[in-house]
């Protein structure tokens, strides 16, 4: 079984596990990933280990079953009214785990995606802050990056949205909610289980190296003596991966 | 006793707005945007306008046409499209500046406007470049024994507000049909003058036949005028009344890689009246 598994499981397969895997310590909360290989994550989790999860329907409910992702009109089961003041209520409150996207990443995890260059004259405008700021100091956080690059894992964001463990520890009370969880690319899954609270290699994808990692990040990164493989998902949750996304999102995402 | 007529016309609506005005704009996104009166505004002279929106095309398109000096957004953009190619354009070529904001701390801003209080106090912006960006944010500390210190997240003044709506009455109460209020009264709750568009006014009886109370988002206490302007937030959504114009907002959205290609959407489309408008896009 394992070993059919692990010969049927694509790279991207294993991101999947690993985005879900990010929700494995959580309770009762929102697990909201954004964008589709995250989507796909989440809602493995949901179908697995997680049913206590709640999700989103994309727009403004929260739903109990596990929609297909990227199926427009799919049946849902709605259990609640979340408008954006109320995601606001719900972020507030904590309960709500969100993985985001990241343009550039440090190694303290502080993450940009607002913009690149000059704040008065950017060289790139990017998405802006959105809700960066406010998840990062009042909830749990990942991050999901499908280009591992040193274009994205830099020494040094152009502007921080998403605050890091280093900002966080300078905020004395107010930063006591601040948690970054994992960061899961393309190549690997990355932590911050370090004692400054610095970004950590916590396993390497099927068929990647530790030092492909290394030459694909920009920052001096942890590595432990021994660095783990990264978990393939099982014959169950393979199949779950075809019903979750049935149009195979998540291969175009990360074709390996 | 009836309640007060407040119909006004797109153009007496537009006269209000003058060079140098704060205006914040209902929506999010490419969703229930007053774009009728966003129109407007693009065929009329006022410029060097600062505009707080959960940013769609209606930021794209006033910057594009050169009314505004300065945003409040904590993004811009067009959903189905990530980023509004015009509000990018206007940054990158310094046209434009904009204040950093974070999508909640925003709402605690028109919040404290709304409420006439400086400010509210939040764990929103702290630790980012939020606060590294804008010298004129303050921290508070928590006068009880907690002793936090949060940041004083200041009141967002608006002198208009400008919010697109399902149905409302003659007398400025408005309601929305669809799943999601945004934060279109209190864009109303924080500004001197409060204009109302909507698909369709009918009677004030007619309103809870329509929807349940809680749709009644927007006080006509709020509302000093209002328009109806059918399809008028096209072509962002206004559900259920209509789905965004996907087709046509790719064609806008085309219109930022050439000043050609802008020339020829501006002669077609905004150059005309609002009932051409909806002509051509019919």
């Amino acid at each position: 079984m394992t070993d059919a598994a692990t010969v049927e499981a694509t790279r991207a397969d294993v991101c999947a596990a690993a985005l879900a895997d990010c929700f494995r310590a959580d309770g009762e909360i929102l697990a909201n990933p954004i964008g589709n290989l995250p989507l796909i994550g989440g809602r493995l989790a949901k179908a697995t280990f997680g049913p206590q999860l709640i999700m989103t329907d994309g727009e403004a409910q929260l739903v109990e079953n596990v929609m297909p992702v990227g199926i427009e009109g799919a049946e849902r089961v709605v259990s609640n009214w979340n408008p954006y003041r109320r995601m606001f209520d719900l972020l507030w409150s904590g309960r709500r785990h969100v993985i985001m996207g990241a343009s550039q990443i440090d190694r303290f995890g502080n993450q940009n995606f607002a913009f690149i260059g000059d704040p008065a004259k950017p060289k790139a405008q990017l998405l802006g802050m959105r809700g960066a700021p406010g998840n990062t100091i009042n909830h749990r956080t990942s991050y999901w990056i499908p280009n591992h690059s040193p274009r994205v894992f830099v020494e040094r964001v152009d502007v921080v949205s998403g605050v890091g463990n280093d900002r966080a520890a300078t905020l004395g009370p107010a930063g006591r909610f601040h948690e970054l969880v994992h960061v899961v690319t393309n190549l690997a899954v990355l932590d911050f289980e370090t004692p400054d609270r610095s970004m950590r290699l916590r396993s390497v994808h099927p068929g990647v190296t530790v030092d492909d990692v290394i030459a694909a990040t920009g920052f001096d990164l942890v590595v432990p003596g021994a660095v783990p493989e990264s978990r393939v998902p099982n014959a169950e949750e393979l199949g779950l991966l075809r019903t979750i996304d049935p149009t195979d999102l998540r291969n175009a995402e990360v074709p390996v | 006793m009836p309640a007060p007529d407040k119909r006004v016309t797109i153009d007496e609506i537009v006269g209000e707005i003058r060079d140098g005005m704060t205006i914040g704009i209902g929506g999010w996104g490419s969703r229930r945007k007053p774009m009728a009166l966003v129109r407007a505004l693009l065929r009329s002279p006022v410029k060097d306008l600062t505009v707080v929106s959960y940013g769609g095309p209606d930021v794209g398109l006033l910057c594009r046409a050169g009314k505004v000096r300065h945003t409040v957004c904590a993004f811009v953009s067009l959903d189905s499209i990530a980023l509004e190619p015009h509000f990018r354009n206007a940054r990158q070529s310094g046209q434009v500046t904009n204040t950093e904001m974070d999508e909640g701390m925003m709402l605690l801003g028109l919040q404290a406007a709304a409420w006439r209080v400086p400010f509210l106090p939040s764990r929103v912006g702290l630790g980012s470049d939020v606060t590294g960006l804008d010298p004129e944010l303050r921290t508070v500390t928590s006068p009880y024994d907690d002793g936090e210190e949060l940041l004083a997240v200041p009141a967002i003044e608006l002198d208009v507000a400008l919010i697109h709506m399902n149905r409302g009455d003659v007398g400025g109460s408005g309601q929305y049909l669809g799943p999601d209020p945004y934060f279109d009264d209190l864009f109303c709750g924080a500004a001197k003058r409060r204009f109302m568009s909507v698909e369709r006014i009918v009677e004030t009886e007619k309103l809870l036949e329509l929807g349940p109370p809680q749709s009644l988002l927007v006080s006509r206490l709020m509302v000093d005028g209002v328009v109806e302007t059918p399809h008028g937030a096209h072509f962002t959504s206004c559900a259920p009344d209509y789905e965004r114009d996907e087709e046509f907002q790719a064609e806008y959205a085309a219109t930022a890689r050439s000043d050609e290609a802008w020339d020829g959407f501006r002669a077609k489309y905004l150059d005309v009246d609002e009932a051409a408008y909806q002509e051509a896009v019919r």
